[in-house]
């Protein structure tokens, strides 16, 4: 103790600068969000890898049109095939080079029918790029994927919000509907819309949009119901605010992370759905390929050319297992209290 | 100085966020002795509540203890415990009560099993004699008609009779300590009474130590022997409840005991402490009330301020007890109650 | 106060409101009540959990229907009002929560949650002016400015609720009604939040229904007090007559559960338990005036008992 006697002098107490100042970094609940889901290695990866998917489909429009990768050259299908993916570097089972089952040596279709170009995912049973095809599949499943999400954000969440807040026997009517709606199988509504429409993607998105967002309708009006008690909500009430702008400023934010997670569940099943409508031949036409319509097609054939199954099975589960880690990172950064600190 | 049977000793809590070091506990020091009643009395944040929760074992993952920090309960350091000696500690050797009834209870179990169970578990009883005794146990803590609602659920009981039932749960092994954290904190006052009274009456048959954490000073001085008043991380005063209650020393314990208002508290008289108490991210240099404090000295924000002895069991860190400080008037109604504490003397003398 | 007639600024008249009403979970929530609060006085209501307190708050404002009775705010009928005049309403009247950390949207900044009031009544013509507004708020509750910028869950429990106190004040209101707004902070805080009422209703000429189980600090606050349980209104008289002497046994035993920051006098106190049976043997009570403005729920005789019991 070396204090000298100034230093016991009264000082009083300081400033509400002072005594009321926080340390903690201002941390908005998006930002503290953020930074839970950095914590979290596989949702971070899912994330860039969905971004990079996105922007490659979006940037593919321009020089893989549908025309392009469904056109085939009718005089040269027996040259071009079924030819193997070749990366054009000696990597085994990447290299040009086919083993057919039951033999014993590779052969080398690129050589033997006298191919120049390097097919890198290789061809199908017209000659057609694989790569072309898959790029033009994934752009159907990741429209089919937005469509999915704006319906669900579009319709669940109004519906939501609206039969939720309202209450009462309003409510009790729209969740009949949507109870009657959910008993309708899928399969039923796409068929009755493709015997309307005829095949295609416009039918699939509009089975979707009837039944896609019941499950992200009910979510809302559950966590609506729970929300319009809230005290900020109260509080904004009594200050006279609208039930619009109650609903945008303070419902819909707080239950943000629910939606985002929400939609992270649906969109996958919605890719799924596609590929299952197009592998039993309800889903998209041929010539346009979708994930689903590649892999029906191929498979008769998956004992002699496995890719071309392997090949859009692997983008399909790659892209449904990232939406699904995105989503479970997602609602562990939402919810602090499932996480430490 | 009777035996203390649980000695806490240079306990520091620090916790690892993603915004720093938390500094939750910063060097705490005491012993609660057999049969009595320790208070631990401070705001949300003064670490009150991390106190007890390493006293149970029971800190978050990102809790970080230094090696010097002991706490000895029969000559062990509890600190040193593996997962599984905590689990015999725990609810057989100290058990604890939750402020809030319904969440600590299972409300898919009824509630005579919730008492049985730990009976079952520690003290290895049949099933049958479990439930003989927890029927007595309820019958103890005032259920009336325990044999009827012996298998009731918690939805079906009211606030008051749910923290009666986790009061059962605690005893049911018969501690040596138990630890109230905020025990009537949720209920309303005419319950609280009825708790408190529960409690003391217990206390009295078992000759158990209780250690009661609380915000509120008028609980305390129904229930307490002895008193440590914590801020910020730290106990800055300690003493009996005769001398924390009439002759505070700390100028946060004017604080606290001037923000409560009594029967005589006129009108614009009530006192509230400034200001919020410190985010232990960064902990103030000095005394982490110095900010708050109209009787703050120079020295409190450059230095820390040791421990002063006011009596044998007084102590309070507080540099206006140094003979350098000078001599400050505490407010009116610390006066009052100083000039009460005169009069016990006169009277024991 | 001027003695002479003060203004009656709400009227409670008879008023009920019953959950479930005819079915067998029928509660009632608020059970005939009638009282009156004057302008620029500080009315206390107190109760235990159940009792109807908070019901007969958010019932003023409008955030529940009653079943029957009226309130009367300003002179006009609350429960008729409708377009200009109830936002009128609107601005008048404000609320204050018990939980400070339920009551403020943790999605939004604390400037957006002051201005709400402002924005909604179109109070501040620019940015700069809504602005200014908040830093006053900020100030008069005594917040710092970078404070605004900040999100609700980085405050402690006692600077939330005065973030709260400021977005009720936003709108300049004559009336606030704070339900529970202590209960849920440290005793500490408590006398800030209760003292920056106080000054803040000196200032603002507000007038308080101020609703708490804590009979100390609704004493030291409030100018007169009712009591309530289960959904009735029991005794309602100055806060000195009611605290120092009560007169419905319930009120009795409320007074006698509050502890007391004193060792000898804890020692000393002695719980009084209360007999419900009065509440439920079905016989007719009415408010009678025991004293000149002290109020019991009582039959005469009994008014006649409590009346002599005081002497």
């Amino acid at each position: 103790m070396a204090a000298n006697t100034e230093d016991f002098v009264i000082v009083g107490a300081q400033n509400s600068e002072a005594n009321e100042h926080i340390s903690k970094p201002a941390l908005s609940f998006w930002q503290d969000a953020w930074r839970r889901l950095k914590l979290n290695k596989l949702a971070v990866i899912s994330l860039w890898f969905l971004v990079f998917i996105l922007g490659f489909a979006l940037v593919s429009n321009f020089f893989v049109t549908q025309n392009k990768a469904n056109a085939f050259d009718s005089d040269n299908v027996g040259k071009y095939k079924n030819l193997p993916p070749n990366s054009g570097l000696p990597i085994p089972g990447w290299n040009g080079k086919l083993k057919e089952p039951g033999a014993t040596d590779t052969t080398d279709p690129y050589k033997n029918n006298n191919v120049k170009e390097n097919f890198i995912l290789g061809t199908d049973n017209l000659g057609r790029s694989l790569g072309k095809r898959v790029i033009v599949g994934l752009r159907i499943s990741l429209l089919v994927a937005i469509s999915a999400t704006f319906i669900d954000l579009l319709i669940g969440v109004t519906y939501g919000v609206f039969s939720g807040w309202k209450g009462g026997w309003v409510d009790v009517v729209m969740q009949r509907i949507i109870e009657i709606l959910s008993s309708v199988p899928n399969l039923i509504v796409v068929t009755m819309f493709g015997l309307l429409l005829g095949n295609g993607v416009t039918s699939i998105i509009i089975a979707i949009a009837i039944t896609g967002w019941l499950s992200m309708a009910r979510q809302v009006r559950n966590m609506t119901l729970s929300l319009k008690e809230r005290d900020y909500v109260l509080a904004a009430k009594s200050l006279g605010e609208s039930s619009t702008k109650i609903a945008i400023k303070h419902l819909i934010p707080n239950m943000a992370g629910t939606i985002i997670v929400q939609i992270m569940m649906t969109v996958p099943s919605a890719i799924m759905f596609e590929a299952v409508l197009s592998a039993i031949n309800l889903g998209v036409k041929p010539p346009t390929a979708s994930l689903g319509s590649l892999i029906s097609d191929a498979q008769s054939m998956l004992q002699f050319y496995p890719y071309q199954v392997l090949i859009p099975s692997g983008v399909l589960v790659l892209i449904s297992l990232a939406f699904i880690l995105l989503g479970d990172g997602l609602r562990d950064a939402f919810d602090p209290r499932a996480s430490e600190d | 100085m009777s035996n203390p049977i649980l000695r806490v000793e240079n306990l520091h809590v620090n916790f690892n966020t993603y915004a720093g070091t938390v500094q939750a506990i910063r060097d705490v020091s005491f012993d609660l002795n057999q049969g009595e009643t320790l208070a631990i009395v401070g705001e949300s944040g003064s670490g009150k509540s991390v106190t007890t929760k390493t006293l149970m074992g029971l800190n978050a993952k990102n809790a970080v203890i230094p090696e010097n920090s002991r706490l000895l309960f029969k000559d062990k350091n509890l600190l040193e415990l593996s997962e599984e000696e905590w689990q015999h500690v725990r609810g057989n050797e100290i058990a604890m009560i939750f402020q809030d009834p319904m969440t600590s209870l299972d409300p898919t179990m009824k509630i005579g099993q919730q008492i049985a169970e730990p009976l079952i578990k520690h003290q290895e009883l049949s099933e049958k004699d479990a439930l003989a005794r927890a029927l007595e146990l309820m019958k103890g803590v005032g259920i009336p008609n325990a044999e009827e609602h012996i298998n009731d659920y918690p939805h079906q009981w009211s606030g008051g009779m749910r923290q009666r039932a986790v009061i059962a749960i605690a005893l049911a092994a018969d501690p040596e300590i138990l630890i109230a954290d905020e025990p009537t904190t949720a209920l309303d006052v005419t319950i609280q009474a009825q708790i408190l009274n529960l409690m003391k009456q217990l206390q009295k048959q078992s000759n158990s130590s209780i250690i009661f954490i609380t915000h509120d000073l008028g609980v305390v001085a129904g229930m307490a022997d002895r008193v440590a008043v914590m801020y910020a991380g730290k106990i800055v005063e300690y003493g009996t409840v005769d001398e924390i209650f009439f002759n505070p020393q700390h100028p946060y314990t004017w604080g606290l005991l001037n923000s409560m208002p009594t029967t005589d508290t006129a009108e614009g008289s009530l006192q509230a402490i400034p200001g919020t108490p410190p985010d232990l991210l960064e902990p103030p240099l000095g005394d982490a009330f110095a900010p708050r404090n109209s009787y703050a000295l120079a020295i409190d924000s450059k230095e820390e301020p040791p421990f002063f002895k006011i009596s044998d069991t007084h102590y309070a860190a507080t540099w206006l007890l140094d003979e350098r400080a000078p001599k400050v008037t505490p407010p009116e109604q610390i006066l009052k109650r100083w000039a009460r504490w005169e009069e016990i003397q006169g009277q024991e003398a | 106060m001027t003695e002479e007639t003060p203004k009656k600024l709400v009227e409670l008249n008879d008023l009920q409101l019953y959950f479930n009403k005819g079915k067998a979970n029928e509660v009632r929530a608020i059970d005939h009540v009638s009282f009156d609060i004057y302008e620029g006085e500080v009315f206390g209501l107190v109760g235990e959990s159940g009792s109807g307190k908070t019901t007969i708050g958010r019932t003023i404002l409008k955030l529940y229907e009653p079943n029957d009775g009226t309130i009367t705010f300003d002179g006009e009928d609350v429960t008729k009002l409708k377009g200009k005049q109830l936002s009128n309403f609107r601005k008048d009247a404000q609320m204050i929560f018990q939980d400070p950390q339920a009551s403020l949207n943790g999605r939004m900044k604390v400037r957006d949650i002051i201005a709400e009031g402002i924005d909604i009544n179109h109070l501040a013509k620019s940015k700069s002016e809504r602005n200014a507004k908040v830093q006053d708020l900020l100030d008069l509750v005594g917040l710092n400015k970078d404070h605004a910028t900040r999100y609700p869950h980085e405050f402690s429990g006692g600077q939330r609720q005065r973030i709260g106190i400021a977005r009720a004040l936003a709108v300049d209101p004559k009336f606030i009604i704070a339900d529970e707004p202590i209960s849920a902070l440290d005793v500490s805080i408590q006398a800030q939040v209760v003292n920056l009422m106080k000054e803040l209703q000196k200032r603002h000429s507000l007038t308080y229904l101020f609703i708490a189980h804590d009979l100390s600090m609704v004493k030291y606050i409030s100018d007169r007090i009712g009591v309530m349980h289960w959904g009735k209104l029991l005794e309602i008289g100055t806060s000195d007559a009611v605290y120092n002497h009560p007169l419905h046994p319930y009120t009795k035993s409320l007074l006698s559960a509050i502890p007391v920051p004193d060792p000898e006098a804890e020692s000393l106190r002695q719980h009084i338990d209360y007999d419900t049976t009065i509440e439920t043997d079905g016989k007719e009570r009415s408010m009678i005036e025991v004293n000149p403005g002290h109020f019991v729920l009582a039959t005469p005789e009994e008014a006649e008992l409590y009346k002599q019991q005081q002497k």
